[in-house]
C-alpha cells in the first residue's frame, strides 16, 4: 500500500494528476471514520489529506463557516457552540456502534449525512453552501458561494454531497450554521405497537407544534437505551415559553406520553442518531434504509417474516429505518434481496452500511438503479473522473 | 445588448416538416404553428427581449415528451422548455430555430398524502394551487415567489425558487423530493420520491435549479408543512440605512430566525406607501418588515425580542401588527413594490444579487454613487435576511439608449456583488440575463465543471442552449479536458 500525504491543496491537486496520468485509483481518506460506508474498494494507493485542515472563516452573523475538508467536526461543533450556534442536520457520530476515527467536515458532506432533526431542518445537503475541489484530472475548481442564497449556475453543491469523493475531492466548504435552539426537551410514550408509533409520530410531525426529531425504538432496541419496552419519543427545541407550551399542548393531543427533562433528553438522540440501539454491530449485517414514512411498520413486517432475529429501530417519523440483521438468517448476500425487495414495495431505497468487508464488496451497497439512471451515473463519473482515480468503486462497482 | 446564437437555416429550412412531425406526435390543437399563436410565447418575464419561436409544442402526457424529446435529438433541434413564462432571467427565452415546449397542459394535482406530508403534481400547476389545494388541512407549500399566482411548479424546480419565507423554509430545492424527468434522449427518470434522500448521485437536487438545460421535468412530489398558526410583523424605520442593516444582523445573532426580514430603502418605501397606503414611515431612509411565526407564545416572545434589539439600534418607529389585517397591510407595501416602482417610471429594471449581509451598507454607497454616474435612479428591496438584493433601476425605454444604460449600470451592481463576496443571482436565475456576467464569478476550469455535467445530460447541446452559458461547448472534446490543461480551447468556435 502506498499513501501520499499532501501538505495543502496543491500538492493534491498534482498528486492527483499523477495518479491520473498512471490510471491508478486512489482511496481519499482524512479521519477515516466513514471506510465502512459505501463500498469495501481498497485501490492501490491512499491519498491521506489530513493536512487540508483548518476553519477559514466564521461569521456567525452570516450563517455560515468555510473550513477545509479534513477539519474535524469536533472543531467545527466547539467553534459553534462557543457562538451558540450548531449544524442544524445534526450530522451524527456513529463511532459508538461501528467505525473508527474522528469524522471530518468533507467526510460528512461528502456522505450527506443527517441526523435526527433531519425531519425538521433537512439533511446536510440541504446546508452545504459552496466548495472547492479537485476533479480526477487534478483540476482545481469551485463552485456555489457563501452566501445562503444563490441560484448562480447548476447546483454543484448538490452534485457532491453525498457522492462519497468519487466525483471530486473537496478541499474547501462552506456550510450554513443555524443558532442553537434556547431549550429543548423530549416526550415519551412508551408500550405502543410500530403501528400505533408510526401514526403517533405522524400525527405529532403534522401538527403545528415543531417537533424537531420522531423516533420510535421498540423493545429490543429501548433496552440498550436502558427503557424497559418500547418507547416512541419526541423532541421539541425553540424558545423556552414555547417548548413549554408545545409540550403541553402535544401532551394534550397525544395522551399517554410523559416528559424526559433536557439532559435525559439530549442524551437520547445523540444515542439514537449514533445507532446505539443496535451497538454493538460487529457481526451483524446493518441496513440503513429510507422508505416512504407511512410505509414502514408494514415494510417491517415482510422484514421481521423473513428475519426472525431482524433488530431496527426508527427515526425521521418513519424515514429512517435502521435495520440490523444477524449473519445466520442472512445468508450470503447480507439480506439483499429480501431488504431490497421489500423497500421498493414500500417506495424508497436501502444501504447496506456495516458488515463483513467481503459482504460490502460482493453486493451492491447502495440501491441498484435503473438502467438509463445507471448510464447516466456512469456518464457523470467518467466526465469528472475520466481516468478512475478518485474512490474508484466506492459507489458502484467497476468505476 | 444580450445576443442569442444565430438560427440554423439547415433546421429552419425544414420547419414544414418539423411541425407536421410534432403534429403526428401531439394531436390537435397542441402543436401552434401560425404566427398569431406563436406570438404569445415570443417573451417571457424578461419582456425586452422577444424571438419568435419556430414552432409551439402543448404536449399532455409524458409520453407525447417523451416522442418530442426523441425526435428533436434525432433532428438536432433545440428545445425550450417553458412553464407560465415568469422568468425574470429569461430563462424561459424561445429560440426563432426551436421548439417551444410549453408545459401549460400538465395541470393536475395528483396525489395529496398527508400522512407523509406530500403532495405528487403536474409541472404546470401553480405554485399558490399547491397551498390551495391543502391549506384547509392545515398545511402548506413554503416557496411563495411573489409571482405564485401566475407561476408553475415546474417553473420554480428549473429556476430554485425562492420568495420572502425562505430564509426560515427553505427555497424550492428545500422543499421538492421527488421529480420525473425525461432526458433528451427520452429516457424517463425517477429521481427521489416520497422518502428521504435519493440513493447513488443527487441528480434530484441537480435538476432543482439547471434552468431547463438537462431535461424537461414531468411529475414533481413536494414537502409540505404544517401552516404556523400565527404570525404577527413588526415595521420599523430606522434614519439610517447601515443601522437597520446592523439590525438585521444583530436579530439574527440573537439566534432568532424570523419567518420573513425583509427592508426597503427610501425611494422603494416612498413608492409603495404611494400606492397601497399601509402606513409606511415616510421620514425613514429604511424601512424593516420582520415577520415572526409559530405558536402565539413563541411570537410573544419573540416580538418583545426584535422590538427591543430594534430600538437598542436606532430605530425611529416600530409598529407591531395586533391584527392578521393589520400584519397583511404591512405585507401589502412590499409584496406591491414592484409595480409602485413601475409607477414612478415608464420602466423598471430588476436586479437579483445576493451579498454577505454585512456588505450592506458599503454596497448601497456605491450602488448611490453609480446611479449619479449613470443618471437613473434606483430603489431597493432586500431579502435582507439571506443578504438577497433585488435593485430596481428606473429608466424610460423610449429614451434612446437608456435601456442599454440601464442593462450596464444592473451589470456594474452585480459585478458589485461578486466582488464583495456575492453572488449573480440569488432566486432570478442566470437565464440569458446574466449569461455573459458568468465568467466574473467563475473562471473557466469552474465553468467546464457546470459543462461536464450538462454533456452527461445532454451531450447535443439541444436543450435550451444560449441560457446560463457564456459560450458553447463541444462535449466531446471536453471530456479530453486534462489532456489540454493551459490552452485556450475551442477558440474556432462562435462565441456570442
Amino acid at each position: 500500500m502506498r499513501a501520499f500525504e499532501p501538505g495543502d491543496i496543491a500538492q493534491a491537486a498534482e498528486m492527483i494528476a499523477a495518479a491520473a496520468a498512471e490510471g491508478q485509483g486512489l482511496e481519499i481518506l482524512a479521519g477515516g471514520s466513514k471506510r465502512r460506508y459505501g463500498r469495501a474498494t481498497r485501490p492501490p494507493r491512499q491519498l491521506l489529506i489530513s493536512a487540508i485542515r483548518g476553519v477559514v472563516d466564521y461569521e456567525p452573523s452570516e450563517l455560515r463557516l468555510t473550513a477545509l475538508a479534513a477539519t474535524p467536526m469536533a472543531e467545527i461543533e466547539n467553534l459553534l457552540q462557543g457562538a451558540g450556534q450548531m449544524l442544524a442536520f445534526e450530522p451524527v457520530h456513529w463511532r459508538a456502534a461501528f467505525g473508527e476515527g474522528a469524522p471530518t467536515l468533507g467526510g460528512v458532506i461528502a456522505c450527506n449525512l443527517a441526523g435526527p432533526r433531519r425531519v425538521r431542518a433537512g439533511a446536510a445537503r440541504d446546508h452545504f453552501l459552496g466548495f472547492a475541489a479537485i476533479n480526477g484530472s487534478g483540476e482545481i475548481w469551485k463552485a456555489g458561494g457563501k452566501v445562503v442564497k444563490n441560484v448562480t449556475g447548476y447546483d454543484m453543491c448538490k452534485l457532491q454531497c453525498g457522492a462519497f469523493g468519487t466525483l471530486s475531492l473537496l478541499t474547501e466548504l462552506t456550510i450554513r450554521v443555524m443558532p442553537k435552539p434556547e431549550a429543548s426537551c423530549s416526550l415519551i410514550f412508551p408500550g405502543l405497537s410500530d403501528d400505533d408509533a408510526i401514526i403517533l409520530l405522524t400525527q405529532a410531525l403534522n401538527s403545528p407544534y415543531e417537533v424537531s426529531a420522531a423516533a420510535h425504538l421498540p423493545a429490543a432496541a429501548a433496552a440498550r437505551c436502558g427503557f424497559a419496552g418500547a418507547v416512541t419519543v419526541l423532541r421539541l427545541e425553540g424558545p423556552k415559553p414555547s417548548t413549554a407550551f408545545r409540550e403541553e399542548a402535544l401532551l394534550n393531543l397525544l395522551p399517554g406520553g410523559e416528559s424526559l427533562g433536557e439532559e435525559k433528553s439530549v442524551q437520547l438522540w445523540q444515542a439514537i442518531g449514533a445507532v446505539q440501539p443496535l451497538a454493538p454491530v460487529a457481526e451483524t449485517c446493518l441496513w440503513r434504509i429510507c422508505p416512504t414514512p407511512s410505509a414502514s411498520p408494514s415494510m417491517l413486517r415482510d422484514l421481521t417474516a423473513s428475519f426472525g432475529g431482524a433488530e431496527y429501530f426508527y427515526d425521521w417519523g418513519g424515514g429512517l429505518v435502521w435495520l440490523s440483521l444477524s449473519l445466520d438468517e442472512t445468508g450470503p448476500d447480507g439480506g439483499a434481496a429480501i431488504v431490497r425487495k421489500a423497500v421498493a414495495k414500500a417506495g424508497g431505497h436501502a444501504t447496506l452500511i456495516a458488515a463483513p468487508e467481503q459482504l460490502r464488496h460482493s453486493q451492491a451497497v447502495f440501491e441498484p438503479e435503473p438502467a438509463p439512471l445507471a448510464a447516466l451515473t456512469r456518464r457523470i463519473k467518467a466526465n469528472f473522473d475520466p481516468c478512475g482515480v478518485l474512490n474508484p468503486g466506492r459507489m458502484q462497482e467497476g468505476f | 445588448m444580450i445576443q442569442m446564437p444565430l438560427p440554423d437555416a439547415a433546421v429552419l429550412a425544414r420547419r414544414a416538416a418539423i411541425v407536421e412531425a410534432l403534429r403526428a406526435i401531439v394531436p390537435g390543437d397542441g402543436v401552434i404553428d401560425a404566427e398569431a399563436g406563436r406570438r404569445v410565447y415570443e417573451s417571457d418575464g424578461l419582456t425586452a427581449y422577444r424571438t419568435l419561436p419556430m414552432v409551439v409544442a402543448l404536449p399532455e402526457t409524458t409520453a407525447q415528451v417523451v416522442e418530442i424529446l426523441r425526435y428533436c435529438n434525432r433532428e438536432g433541434i433545440k428545445v425550450v422548455p417553458r412553464g407560465a413564462g415568469t422568468s425574470l432571467s429569461g430563462g424561459a427565452h424561445p429560440l426563432a430555430d426551436g421548439v417551444l415546449l410549453g408545459m401549460g397542459k400538465f395541470k393536475k394535482i395528483l396525489e395529496i398524502d398527508l400522512p407523509n406530508r406530500c403532495a405528487v403534481v403536474q409541472p404546470g400547476v401553480t405554485n399558490l394551487a399547491i397551498t390551495q389545494a391543502v391549506q384547509n388541512d392545515g398545511f402548506y407549500f413554503a416557496p411563495d415567489p411573489s409571482s405564485q399566482i401566475a407561476c408553475t411548479i415546474g417553473g420554480n424546480v428549473g429556476e430554485n425558487s425562492g420568495g420572502v419565507h425562505c430564509l426560515k423554509y427553505g427555497l424550492t430545492t428545500n422543499n421538492v423530493i421527488g421529480v420525473e424527468i425525461v432526458t433528451i434522449e427520452g429516457d424517463v427518470l425517477r429521481l427521489g420520491g416520497k422518502h428521504a434522500d435519493v440513493s447513488g448521485y443527487d441528480l434530484l437536487g441537480v435538476i432543482v435549479g439547471s434552468e431547463g438545460l438537462l431535461g424537461v421535468v414531468t411529475e414533481i412530489t413536494v414537502r409540505l408543512l404544517p401552516r404556523p398558526p400565527g404570525a404577527r410583523a413588526l415595521l420599523i424605520g430606522f434614519p439610517d440605512i447601515g443601522q437597520a442593516g446592523d439590525c438585521v444582523a444583530a436579530i439574527i445573532a440573537a439566534g432568532i430566525i424570523p419567518g420573513g426580514m425583509e427592508m426597503m430603502d427610501r425611494l422603494a418605501t416612498e413608492a409603495a406607501e404611494a400606492f397601497v397606503h399601509a402606513g409606511y414611515p415616510l421620514d425613514a431612509e429604511a424601512v424593516l418588515i420582520v415577520e415572526l411565526d409559530g405558536i402565539e407564545a413563541e411570537i410573544a416572545h419573540l416580538v418583545a425580542r426584535v422590538e427591543t434589539i430594534a430600538l437598542a439600534f436606532g430605530a425611529s418607529s416600530c409598529r407591531i401588527s395586533h391584527s392578521e389585517e393589520e400584519r397583511l397591510l404591512f405585507w401589502a407595501g412590499r409584496k406591491a413594490a414592484f409595480p409602485a416602482v413601475g409607477r414612478m417610471s415608464p420602466d423598471y429594471y430588476c436586479m437579483d444579487g445576493t451579498i454577505p449581509r454585512a456588505q450592506l451598507g458599503p454596497v448601497l454607497r456605491r450602488m448611490e454613487q453609480m446611479s449619479a454616474e449613470y443618471g437613473l435612479r434606483v430603489a431597493n428591496v432586500f431579502h435582507a435576511g439571506d443578504g438577497n438584493l433585488h435593485p430596481l433601476i428606473l429608466y424610460d425605454a423610449n429614451k434612446p439608449g437608456e435601456m442599454e444604460q440601464a442593462e450596464e449600470f444592473g451589470n456594474d451592481i452585480l459585478r458589485l456583488c461578486v466582488e464583495v463576496g456575492g453572488v449573480l443571482t440569488g432566486e432570478h436565475g442566470v437565464g440569458i440575463e446574466k449569461r455573459d456576467l458568468m465568467p466574473t464569478m467563475f473562471n473557466k476550469t469552474d465553468l467546464d465543471q457546470q459543462q461536464l455535467l450538462k454533456c452527461a445530460f445532454d451531450p447535443g447541446g439541444l436543450m435550451n442552449p444560449g441560457k446560463v452559458f457564456p459560450q458553447l461547448c463541444k462535449c466531446a472534446e471536453l471530456g479530453r479536458v486534462h489532456v489540454h490543461q493551459g490552452q485556450t480551447r475551442f477558440a474556432d468556435l462562435p462565441r456570442f
